[in-house]
């Protein structure tokens, strides 16, 4: 491996086209004869459809149709929930594309205009008459899981989506055995997942040969495809899903979505070119949301601070209706992350998943990990506390000892590498963490109260063992697909079948390469997001897209190696046996200076001259990798805050990161993946929620009521890595996407309730407004003695 | 986040825009469009025509003259936030102009919009009502000035008259010795003010002589805090006098309070005196050292165009 290509920070090629507007979105095509769809959407959370009336729409200026449910029967499918969920009693309810009967959100669509304009079919939505008659409606989990609810579908008694649980060790035992027990109550409110590019899907059906192609704002094409094929009822060779540039997804462009497939339907029904574009309001309403949590949890401990087991009760809200993956989030992605990176005997954990009536719910960066890890992170500063014990302290006590090729933890999985102690230490050294607390213990400075949080985490990626997948009933598989392709001159094109949005696989497959064949990285195209284009593949999320789709890529690179050794060995007259091969070049043992390059050797496979017996023209290799397990990056974070106690109000002053994602392809990619998702976890703690009313209207409805991270409300984050590979996977790699979010809420909320364990707080709800901290610093008071 | 239909005049002079709100009733001006134009696309405001005014020459500019700062209407508050005059003339203007929204909103976001929108969570009313502002109007018969006292009388309503249009905004000069200051609690998504305190303060002899101060973002209308002020006023400026004087505030607020998610009426009222305290507390500061005004708070990018 060239060192020099692999590990380089080299600029991200995406980046030109991306800063200076010369990419193409889903929104920026334009076909001709194209129409624009708009959705009627509910603006109740939950009531009956008395009467539909599309007529005067229809015939409204410049409207070409105007569809309901009643339209779709027979032609759209509802959109499949594809993660089901063993043994939780898994209960599915139609998701139906255009609401039939009921709607259950604000936002389920009742209705579809396409016209000549968006402004045409903007206005027709005013003309379409809809009777509604309003049913109560349940947004809380827990109170929806609670008798007498609201109940959201007929046949599913007491909303109740699946109950899932997981245990390992004797837990009981644990708690009966254990010299302090320690509980609380946490509220993972539900979030807004905020992708910069909106939602969009531009359809394009060609009656006289069948076909239909769509441009989806998705992050994974090949999965659309395999469903638009059930939903729609096409032939899936007739069916093409391009995802041109996507402006980020954050897990909310994982689903299949109920608009998009009325989109498909609609060129399909008129023989014409169809486009849809969310709007912000309805990226809110519609668009998926993540975590909403409800959780319970209890750790039984020894004096000592030895941890004996964990115990927890979780309400996930699930929203209206089951999101593609959604069953799998809180739970598998969730509940096998547990025991984090301690040695942890016993865990049992219940997971009810609760139909409500909000958005629907699934991955949000992170995905089930960052409720895991704020869990088991907020119990052992509970602990902490309990003892009297600085939180490292506790930390350090109970990490599991470094390992290099796999431990087995008590929730059955076996994690590939990690060196915990390793990472706590190098924090805690970079951050002066001994003098941070010497400041802290003189006390606040005007009225500024100083707090310290750590997280240490580890998390679960490379999405996964396909045999896993099925077992734990993912409807797909979980492999990914590379092909190279060396071209005459020896530059080289690269087909993948995950779909990067935003993340920089551009760059670092095409460092890969550059690494593993000794060619100039700039010389490596890297084609993906297109079904018809690039072999198939199950998408980018979960943080697999380097952890898997990179080691299908590593694996072809050397199969076109090996290809290569056996034709410069045919030209240099050598035996294979005898040949070497060092950065891109090929050469008979001890004679280096005679020697083919790669681009030598794709030429002459190219014109294919002169081959060596048997061996095919062309240099190109393909790979279908599918992991032997999953990858376990790991890190720990600190933050370092300072409470206003007049005001409530807090600022996060420091931010320590450093995470352990095995070798990194290009550490300055890293660092803009560390620095994005320590941002959303600190927008958890401090700023975001999706809050609804009584009557389940979203209160948060814009982006002037949803608080998102602002860039002057943070500091520097200092970015400090360690590197443990990871044993199978052969680059070693791990993954990055998440890893930020993941640590940085608990680390976040840890450092505020630190500097507020003076005042006598020791619980607030999520995000931690000044209002609410204010306002438990008031209650903490009123209730001393 | 379509607009409904609506006709499009552009007015060339201010005499113009009088002829064009006279034949389209119930038409809107279009100056920076920030509060306009989200309206517009959420279908909360469906007006049958829009009268752009953004390149009226004579509406844009600072200049000072006669004891007094004229600010044209269509100044953007990046333009005053940056401007030397207003630094060394009204600095509590400046500072405020400088914390609106984000640079991209106060690139295009005017004095004459803002004050004309009257959002009770606007910055810019608080501190033109501390400074002792007035507006000069053009109306059908004439010129008038209308003194920001009795200018922004509820929420989102002025006393502007259906075809006065604010063609700028007239602030005295900061006498000698006098120290200002805006203290903003800002919401972290829309950024407007939760609270907004101005105080504009002088010092006779060590004790605190004329002083004004003003609150806005947690009522419907930018008020005077007359309790504040009256207790201030003579006493020597220490903590505890400011302290004091700022507790009074409960006294000015009246039973109507703003609210939301983010904020409570409750916690708006507990807050109030804290940011009247941090308000005085920089005014003083700034008032025992006049000289040294502070610096005009440059914007981070100014656009070439400007």
């Amino acid at each position: 491996m060239s060192t020099r290509i692999f590990g380089s920070g080299i600029r991200r090629r995406e980046d030109p086209r991306l800063i200076t507007g010369s990419a193409t979105y889903t929104d920026d095509l334009t076909l001709p004869r194209m129409a624009h769809a708009a959705m009627l959407r509910s603006p109740h959370a939950h009531a009956r459809i008395t009467s539909i009336d599309t007529s005067r729409a229809a015939a409204a200026p410049g409207v070409v149709a105007a569809y309901t449910h009643a339209d779709t029967e027979g032609a759209v499918a509802p959109a499949p929930c594809a993660w089901h969920l063993p043994d939780s009693d898994l209960k599915m309810a139609d998701y139906h594309c255009l609401a039939k009967d009921v709607v259950r959100y604000v936002g389920d669509i009742v209705a579809v205009v396409v016209a000549e304009s968006r402004y045409a079919a903007e206005d027709a939505l005013e003309l379409v008459d809809v009777g509604y008659e309003p049913l109560p409606a349940v947004i809380d989990p827990e109170a929806a899981a609670a008798e007498g609810a609201p109940q959201l579908h007929d046949e599913i008694a007491g909303n109740q989506a699946f109950h899932w649980q997981v245990a390992g060790g004797d837990v009981d035992a644990a708690f009966a055995e254990a010299e302090v027990v320690v509980s609380d109550r946490i509220i993972q409110q539900r979030l807004i997942p905020n992708a910069m590019e909106p939602r969009a899907a531009l359809a394009s059906y060609t009656r006289a040969t069948g076909e239909l192609t769509v441009w989806n704002t998705t992050q994974n094409p090949h999965i659309v495809r395999f469903l638009t094929s059930l939903v729609l009822g096409l032939s899936e060779d007739k069916i093409r899903v391009i995802a041109p540039e996507v402006g980020g997804g954050f897990g909310s462009k994982i689903a299949a979505y109920p608009a998009d497939f009325v989109t498909m339907f609609c060129s399909r029904k008129l023989g014409r070119p169809v486009k849809w574009t969310e709007t912000r309001t309805e990226n809110y309403q519609a668009t998926t949301h993540g975590r909403d949590h409800v959780q319970q949890v209890e750790l039984a401990a020894k004096k000592d601070g030895t941890v004996l087991g964990l115990r927890c009760t979780v309400h996930a809200g699930m929203g209206a209706y089951l999101s593609t993956a959604a069953p799998g989030i809180p739970t598998i992605l969730h509940g096998l992350m547990l025991s984090g990176v301690y040695t942890m005997p016993a865990v049992r954990e219940d997971v009810y998943g609760i139909y409500t009536n909000g958005t629907p719910v699934e991955a949000y960066r992170g995905a089930g990990r960052p409720e895991a890890t704020f869990m088991l992170e907020r119990m052992m500063d509970v602990l902490a506390a309990r003892l009297d014990m600085d939180p490292a302290d506790v930390r350090r006590k109970n990490l599991i000892p470094r390992f290099e090729d796999g431990h087995d933890v008590v929730t059955s999985l076996t994690y590939d590498s990690g060196d915990y102690p390793a990472a706590l230490d190098k924090v805690l050294s970079h951050a002066d963490y001994a003098g941070l607390r010497a400041r802290q213990k003189a006390g606040p400075a005007n009225g500024a109260y100083l707090g310290l949080g750590l997280a240490t985490y580890v998390e679960i990626c490379g999405l996964g063992p396909s045999q896993v997948a099925g077992a734990i009933g993912f409807q797909g598989g979980l492999w990914e697909s590379a092909i190279v392709r060396f071209h005459p001159s020896g530059k080289v094109h690269v087909f993948i079948g995950a779909s990067p949005h935003g993340q920089g696989e551009e760059t670092t497959f095409a460092q890969i390469v550059g690494s593993e064949l000794g060619v100039d990285p700039q010389d490596v195209k890297v084609f993906h997001g297109d079904t018809d284009n690039t072999p198939m593949g199950w998408g980018t999320y979960g943080s697999r897209t380097t952890a898997v789709g990179g080691a299908a890529l590593a694996l072809t690179a050397r199969k076109i190696r090996d290809k290569a050794k056996v034709i410069a060995a045919h030209l240099l007259e050598a035996a294979v046996e005898d040949m070497e091969y060092e950065d891109g070049k090929f050469f008979v043992k001890g004679a280096p200076d005679q020697h083919k390059t790669i681009g030598d050797i794709a030429l002459m496979a190219n014109v294919a001259w002169n081959m060596p017996k048997g061996v095919e023209a062309g240099l190109e290799a393909s790979t279908f990798y599918d992991p032997p397990n999953f990858t376990f990056p790991f890190g720990a974070h600190l933050a370092v805050v300072e409470v206003d106690a007049e005001t409530g109000a807090v600022t996060l002053k420091r931010y320590v990161a450093l995470d352990d994602c095995g070798p990194q392809i290009n550490p300055v990619i890293v660092e803009g993946q560390v620095h994005g998702g320590v941002v959303q976890g600190v927008g958890q703690a401090l700023w975001e929620e999706a809050v609804y009313d009584e009557g389940g209207q979203l209160v948060t409805g814009s982006m002037l009521d949803y608080a998102l991270p602002r860039a002057d409300l943070l500091p520097d984050i200092e970015v400090l890595s360690t590197v443990t590979p990871s044993p199978h996977h052969p680059l070693g790699v791990k993954g990055i996407g998440e890893a930020g979010t993941i640590a940085s809420t608990a680390a976040v909320y840890n450092a505020v309730l630190d500097a507020l364990r003076p005042l006598g707080v020791s619980s607030v709800r999520m995000p931690l407004t000044p209002e609410r901290v204010w306002q438990a610093i008031r209650d903490a008071k009123k209730s001393a003695p | 986040m379509y607009a409904p239909d609506f006709a499009y005049y552009r007015a060339d002079s201010v005499a113009e825009i009088g002829r064009l709100l006279r034949k389209h009733p119930g038409a809107k001006l279009l100056a920076g469009g920030h509060s306009l134009i989200p309206l517009l696309k959420l279908r909360l405001a469906a007006p049958p025509a829009l009268i752009d005014i953004g390149r009226i020459g004579e509406l844009k500019g600072i200049s000072v003259a006669d004891g007094r700062l004229r600010i044209g209407a269509l100044t953007t508050h990046a333009q005053i936030a940056a401007s030397s005059e207003v630094a060394a003339h009204a600095p509590a203007l400046a500072a405020a102009a400088g914390v609106i929204g984000d640079p991209a909103v106060r690139n295009r976001g005017t004095i004459g919009g803002n004050v004309a929108h009257a959002d009770p969570a606007s910055d810019l009313p608080t501190v033109l009502l501390a400074l002792g502002a007035s507006f000069a109007v053009a109306t059908d018969d004439g010129e008038r000035a209308i003194p920001a006292g009795g200018f922004f009388q509820d929420m989102m309503t002025t006393a502007l008259g259906e075809h006065d249009i604010v063609t700028a905004v007239d602030v005295p000069t900061a006498p000698e010795g006098q120290g200002q200051a805006y203290e903003k609690f800002s919401h972290p998504a829309s950024r407007y003010a939760v609270i907004g305190a101005a105080a504009a303060v002088g010092l006779t002899g060590g004790k605190v002589g004329r002083v004004v101060v003003t609150l806005g973002g947690l009522v419907p209308a930018a008020i005077r805090a007359g309790s504040v002020e009256q207790a201030l006023s003579g006493q020597a400026p220490s903590a505890d006098a400011i302290a004091d004087a700022a507790a009074a505030v409960s006294n000015d607020l009246g039973p109507d309070l703003i609210g939301d998610i983010y904020a409570s009426a409750e916690y708006r009222r507990a807050m109030a005196p804290v940011c009247v305290k941090r308000a005085l507390t920089a005014a003083l500061k700034r008032a025992s050292s006049v000289a040294e005004a502070p610096a005009a708070r440059s914007p981070w990018w100014k656009p070439s165009w400007l």
